[in-house]
């Protein structure tokens, strides 16, 4: 349904390239376009630079040095976790990129230590720093940044294809518009507001966006990862548990619990509280920890603990789609979705095409979103450079229906954060998400079908209110992809867990694509016969 | 979650306001920032790390509220310990330089 826009908006403006989210994917987006010669405008619903998980979190990047043994490591190494479903020619575009990129990050000063060996060590970033970095290196190449301005609906012209998008600065009020010719969805996965680290402004809000306008979902059914913290705690960092003992309350060693078995973490938490202590640490290996993950000691300094010495209760936090690999389906190596003038990077596309049906942690996502933010960001200024003078002057529309809508059926005042407890009811406990069930999974189902009628019959009052709605909307659309596609594969893969089907069927090694808001759909595709020739053309050369 | 603006130590930058991914902080005439939205709070310690004067803090409790008092907090270091941590703000250099993440991959097998 298209809407003709009636609304004054305070900010009217154009840009070559619109990027929406500004994390790792958003930020590298917007640097390729405007290196491109593109105008670029990059918005935030929070602040570019400490906005989402990589921020306040940092991680390792998958950063392999084109040495082809260490590359053939690097490829082979998660194929058979993420299921088989990965792609050897997109590895190897994503290795290749990364790479470029991250001496880029060194270049321009990100203070990478070196190794025993004197050498620069470049696999792990710091967010903090990382990010600040990023914000000032886009702005350095002219790129207009609006922060605490959430996306509220994309634009579509006459010729369907995407045309910009419109939203509002929550902290004043005011409504913007950004018309431009393609549009970069780089807005992260979904985490379902768990409070996971730096994840709660990552709500789905670009894949509804995107749906809205037509674009399709792939591997939705790769969303159920959980990082474990401190019971107490925000902090989702992981790595670190390699070296912990779980226990029950007593004390009793868990039998198979380990954070790379973190299915017996969940199962025993459905009964009891877990334990965990970092006691196979070495001694000399504790200075180095507080090093890499400064990050890792804040809630145990500050809550008087000693994580190597005293033993803490855990909890699993949903991550979704966020540590997931479903995401916006992306159609070429441009990183383009199905819709013209549409493209996506970083977690709010999927990253199967690296790794399947699973990522053990941030390496793998940080190197997709370095490399599909670089893509798409210079896809997407070729693209508008490819329309030359047809650009100017097409009539747009919003696509935006839940919340955006007015009218006489609805006269129910929405309930927001009603909606949002039930659907996080549905996804967050492990008997549901973890561990899968043909029935446990319908049931949810028709559950969040009926959010989503409710939402559908709702009108917000106010933009505040507004704001909140778009994202629960986002939430329970998410989450009925998630459903719908897990339903959908009758075997287990990947970190889709299915107890009525706990083996991999190799009939199934295909990917899900969903879509739809108010009929959604799924359906089977082939993997992909890559039909890139020769990768190595199109690795772009940092500037 | 966050728990403290302190007032004797803010000096009504507004950087909080600004940088806080969820929101958290308003914005109030001659007076440091409000915690408006509490309940938003993402326990993401961002706000910290951007305060120039080690102002906030930021309990590690992240779904339930806590209270703080401030001359303690201050007493055993914790206002500013994250900043100091990673090596950010006035004549400190930034210990993403001295990140040992190569040191603990290989302790991995």
């Amino acid at each position: 349904m298209l809407k003709t826009l009636t609304t004054d908006f305070e900010f009217d403006l154009e840009a070559d390239v619109l990027v929406i989210g500004g994390g790792p994917a958003g930020t590298w987006a917007a640097w390729s376009a405007a290196s491109s010669g593109a105008r670029v405008i990059l918005v935030d619903k929070g602040y570019c630079g400490t906005t989402g998980c990589a921020a306040a979190s940092g991680n390792g990047v998958w950063y392999v040095p084109p040495d082809p043994e260490a590359r053939e490591t690097a490829k082979a190494s998660r194929e058979s976790l993420g299921g088989f479903l990965s792609d050897r020619n997109w590895m190897d575009r994503v290795l290749d990129q990364t790479y470029v990129n991250v001496n880029q990050l060194a270049e321009w000063g990100y203070p990478f230590p070196t190794d025993d060996e004197g050498k620069p060590y470049r696999r792990s970033l710091q967010g903090p720093e990382y990010m600040r970095l990023m914000r000032r290196q886009i702005q350095r190449v002219g790129v207009k940044i609006l922060d605490n301005s959430p996306a509220l609906e994309l634009l579509v012209n006459e010729d369907a294809a995407v045309a910009g998008a419109t939203g509002v600065n929550r902290q004043t009020g005011s409504k913007w518009i950004v018309r431009s010719q393609s549009t970069i969805i780089a807005t992260g996965g979904c985490a379902f507001l768990s409070k996971a680290l730096g994840c709660n402004v990552l709500t789905g809000d670009g894949y509804l966006m995107a749906a809205e306008a037509g674009a399709e979902m792939s591997g939705m059914e790769f969303s159920n990862a959980y990082g474990i913290s401190p019971a107490f705690s925000s902090v989702t960092k992981t790595l670190f548990y390699n070296w912990a003992t779980f226990t029950y309350e007593d004390g009793t060693v868990i039998p198979g619990a380990s954070s790379h078995r973190r299915s017996v973490i969940a199962e025993t938490l459905l009964q009891q509280p877990v334990y965990a202590i970092i006691d196979k640490a070495a001694e000399s290996m504790r200075a180095s920890m507080r090093l890499a993950q400064p990050n890792f000691f804040l809630p145990f300094d500050r809550a008087g603990i000693d994580p190597f010495t005293q033993r803490f209760p855990v909890t699993l936090r949903l991550e979704g789609t966020v540590r997931g690999t479903g995401g916006i389906r992306i159609v070429d190596e441009t990183c383009a979705s199905s819709v013209r003038g549409l493209y996506a990077a970083g977690d709010a596309a999927t990253r199967e095409l690296i790794c399947g049906g699973f990522t053990g942690g941030g390496s793998h996502n940080a190197a997709w979103a370095i490399s599909s933010g670089y893509w798409s960001g210079k896809s997407a200024a070729e693209y508008t450079r490819s329309l030359g003078e047809y650009k100017t002057q097409r009539r747009v529309h919003g696509v935006g229906e839940v919340g955006l809508e007015s009218g006489s059926d609805r006269s129910q005042t929405l309930a927001t954060d009603e909606v949002i407890q039930a659907v996080q009811a549905e996804v967050f406990p492990y008997e549901k998400n973890y561990f899968r069930t043909e029935q446990g999974l319908s049931e949810s189902l028709g559950k969040l079908n009926h959010l989503w009628q409710e939402l559908r019959s709702s009108q917000v009052k106010s933009d505040k209110e507004l704001i909140r709605a778009r994202e629960a909307a986002a939430m329970v659309a998410t989450a009925r992809w998630m459903y719908s596609s897990a339903i959908e594969r009758k075997e287990t893969r990947g970190m889709h867990r299915h107890l009525d089907y706990p083996e991999l069927d190799t009939n199934q090694q295909h990917h899900l694509i969903s879509g739809g808001l108010d009929q959604v759909w799924v359906k089977s595709q082939p993997l992909l016969k890559s039909k890139i020739q020769n990768p190595k053309s199109k690795i772009g050369v940092a500037v | 979650m966050i728990e403290l603006v302190s007032k004797s130590r803010c000096i009504e930058c507004n950087i909080c306001v600004n940088i806080c991914p969820t929101n958290v902080f308003d914005r109030v005439p001659d007076a440091p920032p409000s915690i408006a939205r509490q309940s938003d709070c993402q326990t993401c310690y961002m706000c910290e790390l951007y305060c120039p004067v080690d102002a906030l803090y930021v309990a590690p409790e992240s779904d339930v509220t806590t209270s703080v008092n401030e001359a303690e907090l201050a007493e055993v270091g914790l206002l500013g310990s994250y900043r100091e941590n990673i090596g950010w703000g006035h004549k400190r250099t930034s210990t993403a330089k001295a990140d040992q993440t190569f040191q603990i991959l290989k302790q991995m097998k």
